[in-house]
């Protein structure tokens, strides 16, 4: 049986939330879904066995951020930290408190991150995942949180960090106190690379707004998938900004790779094995890291 | 006012510009142009002057005076190498223990094609971290429009005030009227929503002080900032690299943590 709505297309790439991509939890099993991109019919099957990369055009569908920690984690390694934090509708924003229940319901998660600690392939680190079906990854006071303690938690336990990141940006309902995240979140990772604290951040599609203008770019390298959109602004506000169409690949992970803004673009096949290249290079022999 | 008329207050091309502040508040001022990695942002200004007897790094976004010189000021709008002429002004004050003044009135960081091919997603990122430690006294005074991480970039302070009229936005009403509701007209809506004027920032914690505007007499407001200024600086100039930077992250460490449950 096809997926209801299987056919319509996101009107806005930075909207979409499960309609690509990773189910949400309570969806009917579909038997085969059309890839995005090349538009060829795949048997959801295969998608899934595959890491979600359509095996037809190597296209990377959106991961929800527990399964990106899977997908790199050693098996049962995952210990997750504050997972009971919630928002508040402390502004009284129309709307934010059915937006907040209707993003649970639809990922199963409390918030837009997921943090804790990680074991790769024996190299124990903290790890923190965005989920773009939590209001596309919207940075409110609970992802500034989250992440800030996340940084602090490693700095404490003397681990690297490692971040996946999706974002449309701030998460206006929460106002001004939003956008003070991206100070905060800046705090925290300048505290934990002064003393030393290595810091790698895979930036995934889309990455946008004021995650980018924060922690998404302040690790010490960084890292995105095939096509990944990174972006300050997004395409639609530039173009509407400057009135012209913007070149194809415009913002694309490879663009930025060749302006010089990332290390590396990695397939999601080869991320843990790079993950772990990276992680082992900078550890001691007692099993600490860099200089902490 | 509502929210939305202190929105168009600081808005208005009448209102008095960052340079305008700038020179009304700093004597001897010199003007230091460049990032030393691309060029030269005229959308951000900055230099060393003095600030009554007490020498100090000042950094404005200016919008410009008239038609020709707003447009090439970009209306106000940096690029990333305003960003990083601001930050690189800023650690040349760290180094002589200068304290650094910053005057916010921006509508955003430019959201353009070569903004975006030369970083200026980084580039406020690093203006934040770098900001976060900077080892001298800061203090930022948002005179106009605060627009988002454009604003941010140069507000990572000690203390940060606000112009009564003015107005610090995570969105334009616009924006968030035309993401929300796909209308841009309900921005005063929006606005009301957002919480974006000086009262309400205060009151939530994320500004420390309000600067009357003295109905609409800003050689009166000037005066009475230049002298709060200096009084501000003279007391955080008496602590410590530590305390200051201690300070300074911690005021930024609590935002939202009681908004969370």
């Amino acid at each position: 049986m096809l997926r209801k709505g299987l056919f319509k297309k996101p009107s806005n790439e930075l909207e979409a939330g499960g309609e690509h991509g990773e189910p949400a939890p309570e969806a009917p099993d579909r038997l085969v879904v059309r890839c995005s991109s090349c538009k060829k019919m795949i048997f959801d099957e295969d998608f899934r066995s595959n890491q979600m990369v359509c095996p037809n055009c190597g296209k990377h569908m959106r991961l929800s951020g527990r399964r990106r920690i899977l997908t790199v984690a050693d098996p049962g390694s995952f210990q997750e930290t504050n997972s009971d934090l919630c928002s508040t509708d402390f502004l009284s924003f129309p709307e934010y408190t059915e937006k907040l229940d209707a993003a649970q319901r639809h990922s199963g998660e409390a918030e837009g991150v997921v943090t804790g600690l990680m074991v790769v392939n024996g190299c124990p680190c903290m790890v923190f995942a965005m989920d773009h079906r939590f209001m596309m990854g919207s940075m409110g006071s609970v992802i500034g949180e989250k992440i800030t303690r996340c940084f602090e938690e490693a700095q404490q336990n003397k681990l690297p960090v490692v971040g996946f990141t999706v974002s449309g940006g701030a998460r206006m309902q929460e106002g001004l106190t939003s956008l003070m995240q991206m100070a905060k979140t800046s705090g925290a990772v300048k505290r934990f690379s002064d003393a030393g604290g290595l810091y790698i951040c895979v930036l995934t599609d889309p990455t946008s707004g004021g995650v980018t203008a924060s922690f998404a770019m302040e690790a010490d390298i960084l890292i995105s998938e095939p096509g990944a959109l990174i972006a300050f602004a997004g395409p639609r506000v530039i173009e509407q900004t400057i009135h012209k169409k913007l070149p194809a690949g415009f913002q694309r992970a490879e663009f930025l790779q060749e302006k010089g803004f990332l290390d590396l673009v990695v397939p999601r096949k080869k991320l843990r094995g790079t993950l772990y290249r990276l992680l082992s290079l900078h550890r001691r022999e007692d099993g600490g890291y860099g200089r902490i | 006012m509502d929210a939305f008329e202190k929105v168009l207050a600081a808005r208005d091309t009448n209102r008095p510009t960052g340079l305008s502040f700038l020179n009304a508040i700093v004597s001897d001022f010199v003007e230091f142009h460049g990032d030393r990695r691309f060029g030269d942002d005229p959308a951000v200004v900055g230099g060393v002057g003095r600030l009554g007897d007490l020498p100090i790094t000042v950094i404005c976004t200016e919008k410009g005076s008239d038609t020709k010189d707003r447009v090439s000021r970009n209306f106000g709008s940096a690029h990333p190498e305003g960003y990083r002429k601001a930050l690189r002004l800023m650690k040349q004050a760290e180094k002589f223990r200068r304290p650094v003044l910053t005057l916010v009135d921006t509508a955003g960081a430019f959201c353009g094609l070569e903004a975006e091919e030369r970083g200026q997603g980084l580039a406020i990122a690093e203006n934040l971290m770098e900001l976060m430690t900077l080892r001298t006294p800061v203090i930022a005074v948002v005179t106009g429009e605060g627009g988002s991480g454009g604003a941010l970039a140069l507000a990572v302070a000690n203390q940060v005030w606000m112009l009564e009229n003015a107005a610090y936005s995570v969105i334009t009403p616009e924006g968030c009227a035309s993401i929300l509701w796909k209308d841009a007209q309900r921005r005063d809506e929006a606005a009301a929503f957002l919480g974006l004027t000086a009262e309400k920032l205060l009151e939530l914690g994320l500004i420390d002080e309000v600067i009357s505007e003295e109905d609409g007499d800003f050689d009166l407001v000037k005066e009475h900032l230049k002298f709060q200024l200096t009084t501000a600086f003279k007391i955080l100039s008496a602590l410590s690299d530590e305390e200051l930077t201690r300070q300074r992250y911690e005021k930024f460490r609590t935002m939202g943590v009681n908004r969370i449950c």
